[in-house]
């Protein structure tokens, strides 16, 4: 996943450079040079390829050996599996990228509600010992979640957050503000505070002068530390598989990796799911691929 | 009304002391200007009046209230910042209507003020476009538009002129001249530069590293600066500066020359002193009863006038000329001193000694 977030920023970055034709010399690229990327491409993208591939073939040519690369028969029937039971009902993994949509939806938009307010306020105000205060808002994200999550889930059996979607909220968003505060703080950095200076003068107070003349200009800021955030709530796997255990709250990532196992895996069932939880990221990013980038490549945002 | 009373202001930002005592009583209706180099504190003097910078000790005053804790919004004052401030994202008509905007006035006022300023300003073209797609001229003007358009109490203005090409600029110190003339209001007007604080000013503060070193009118600081920093700062030519000492009814230059001690001064014998003569108070055309005598070291035309350079033992002196003079580098000269009008300063403490006695 994180190589499709990261192959969708630079095709979008590749567009804004010079022309790679210049970019040499005029003598275009170089047979190594091609050689190389084309290797490179092939062993990215064989594995997305394979899944694509595998989702969209008969049960029996999915099982063939030796594998069919070309001659095989395309069916929909695994995609249909993802969305309904059996029975003719909502399938379980339905629900599951339903509570993935949910958890990551809301938990990115608490993490940029409080953490954009808090960047602007560490930009603009002398707080004590800011810098002391920012290395410890980033050092909770020093902890790979695999390490805190026995003590969370010890805390989230006393207070009742087990197995509970409001409990993968406020994980999720406790993991994304420092990232937001830390990204936005940079944004915020690169607006001059003259403009809220102005705005005060005019006589808005301070809070509608950041709404009115600032925030407007965080836009791209935003939705590209959004993205991040949200890629983030979306694919993680740690906390979600811990912290619940029933279908009806379980996010995509455990629901699918619990396809996996038992007697048999129906393979098919499981690249078709993947497909469809790969889906709304990369479109996301396709969509504000040019935000991403200047969230990137902070400090080249235009004023 | 418009008074501004800024008494005592102290800032520092680090180990930057950015204004270390600033007094400043500004009168209602006055044209004031705070005159100083870059870094002497003039910028962060103004943003303290409009409470945009929270100061260590010191207190502000408008109309003889306090204000030192008021939000800028309630401060009633209007400002043109160094860098314009104007909002990329909104076009010069919105610019300008920013400030009666956020005051709650109708539609149709809005309409008559800008279409007013515009054309007092010359913008009226402008007004559809974004600040990105103004010159430094334009975007100028377009924030005096956004301080004008209302009536606080008093405007401030932040090096307005700074980026302007010179042409601009005299034209539109002229300019600002007549609006602050027709307004009647208080401008409080900061500048680096000593002919735009001249020519427009009122009254006069000259800073230096935060501390005020004077405050009068135009005349006043040019005709009696308190220290030798204000003596050199204002004026151009600078004004030239003699190492000396009095020796009973004599100047004893360190060169050797002697030129008879002015009666005013107050200085005991043997004191270190600095003589400050001004270019247009010293002569190499006409003979008076003072002079000196150095060499020819350089010519400066400047079309209206000439300054001649002329160097007195290890020192150069600054003496205004006709355009016409010439002379050979080198050549003998005799320079004569209007003593009546030379300043005298302790060398030590650069205070001027010319007061007592004049
Ligand atoms: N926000 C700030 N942070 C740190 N130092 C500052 C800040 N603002 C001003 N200073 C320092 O304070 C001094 C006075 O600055 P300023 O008022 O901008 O001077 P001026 O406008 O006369 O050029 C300078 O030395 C400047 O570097
Ligand atoms: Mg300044």
């Amino acid at each position: 996943m994180a190589v499709s977030v990261d192959e969708a920023v630079s095709t979008g970055s590749a567009r804004d450079h010079t022309p790679p034709a210049r970019r040499l010399g005029g003598r275009g690229r170089s047979v190594l040079e091609v050689a190389l990327l084309t290797v490179l491409a092939v062993v990215m993208l064989f594995p997305v390829l394979w899944m694509i591939e595998t989702s969209i073939k008969e049960n029996r040519d999915v099982y063939a050996i030796p594998a069919k690369f070309f001659d095989f028969t395309i069916t929909l029937d695994h995609y249909k599996d993802v969305f309904v039971a059996p029975d003719g009902g909502r399938s379980a993994l339905s629900v599951s990228f339903l509570n993935s949509v949910v958890v990551a939806g809301v938990s990115t938009v608490l993490a940029t509600v409080l953490g954009v307010p808090a960047a602007w306020a560490y930009s603009r105000f002398a707080v004590k010992a800011k810098k002391d205060q920012l290395f410890f808002i980033l050092s909770t994200r020093f902890m790979p979640p695999v390490v805190v999550v026995i003590p969370i889930f010890l805390m989230y059996r006393q207070v009742g957050l087990i197995d509970n979607k409001l409990g993968l909220i406020l994980i999720y968003a406790a993991f994304n503000v420092p990232f937001t505060i830390w990204m936005m703080k940079g944004f915020v950095d690169e607006v001059p505070a003259e403009y809220e200076d102005a705005a005060m003068l005019d006589g808005y107070t301070r809070l509608q002068a950041f709404r009115r003349f600032t925030l407007p200009l965080l836009v791209p800021g935003i939705a590209a530390t959004a993205v991040f955030a949200l890629i983030f709530s979306w694919n993680e796997f740690v906390f979600a598989t811990f912290l619940t255990s029933s279908d009806s709250v379980r996010t995509a990532p455990p629901a699918i990796a619990g396809l996996i196992g038992g007697t048999t895996t129906d393979w098919g069932l499981v690249a078709a799911s993947s497909v469809v939880f790969a889906l709304p990221v990369l479109v996301f990013a396709y969509l504000v691929r040019k935000h991403l980038i200047a969230g990137v490549t902070l400090g080249a945002v235009r004023r | 009304m418009g008074t501004v009373a800024a008494h005592g202001l102290r800032k520092s930002f680090g180990k930057v002391q950015a204004l270390d005592g600033v007094t400043l009583d500004v009168p209602d209706g006055s044209f004031f200007v705070v005159l100083g180099p870059s870094g002497a504190g003039k910028t962060t003097t103004l943003r303290a009046i409009a409470g945009l910078e929270k100061l260590d000790a010191g207190s502000v005053r408008l109309d003889g209230r306090d204000a030192t804790g008021d939000s800028p919004a309630a401060r009633d004052l209007a400002m043109v910042f160094q860098s314009y401030a104007l909002y990329p994202r909104h076009t010069v008509y919105e610019n300008i209507a920013s400030p009666l905007r956020a005051r709650r006035s109708s539609a149709s006022e809005i309409a008559s003020a800008v279409e007013r300023m515009s054309n007092l300003l010359h913008i009226e073209r402008l007004l559809q476009r974004r600040p990105a797609q103004l010159s430094g001229g334009e975007m100028q003007r377009v924030a005096l538009a956004r301080a004008l358009v209302r009536r606080p109490r008093a405007f401030l203005m932040d090096e307005p002129l700074t980026n302007l090409d010179l042409k601009l600029r005299v034209e539109m110190r002229t300019e600002l001249t007549r609006i602050h003339r027709s307004l009647g209001a208080t401008f409080v007007y900061v500048t680096n530069d000593q002919v735009e604080a001249l020519s427009m000013a009122d009254q006069v503060a000259i800073l230096k590293e935060g501390k005020v070193q004077q405050v009068g009118t135009p005349t006043e600081v040019y005709e009696r600066p308190a220290n030798q920093w204000v003596a050199g700062f204002v004026g151009s030519p600078p004004i030239s500066l003699l190492a000396c000492r009095a020796e009973g009814d004599r100047l004893v230059g360190a060169g050797g020359w002697t030129l008879p001690r002015p009666r005013w001064t107050t200085a005991e014998d043997g004191r270190a002193l600095l003589l400050g003569l001004r270019a247009e108070d010293l002569s190499v055309e006409q003979r008076g009863d003072a002079s000196l005598s150095g060499e020819l070291y350089g010519l400066e035309p400047l079309g209206d006038r000439t300054v001649v350079d002329v160097r007195v033992g290890t020192e150069i002196l600054k003496v205004k000329a006709r355009p016409t003079v010439t002379g050979t580098p080198g050549e003998q000269l005799h320079v004569s001193v209007d003593l009546g009008r030379a300043h005298l300063f302790d060398a030590g403490t650069g205070l001027s000694l010319s007061e007592a006695g004049r």
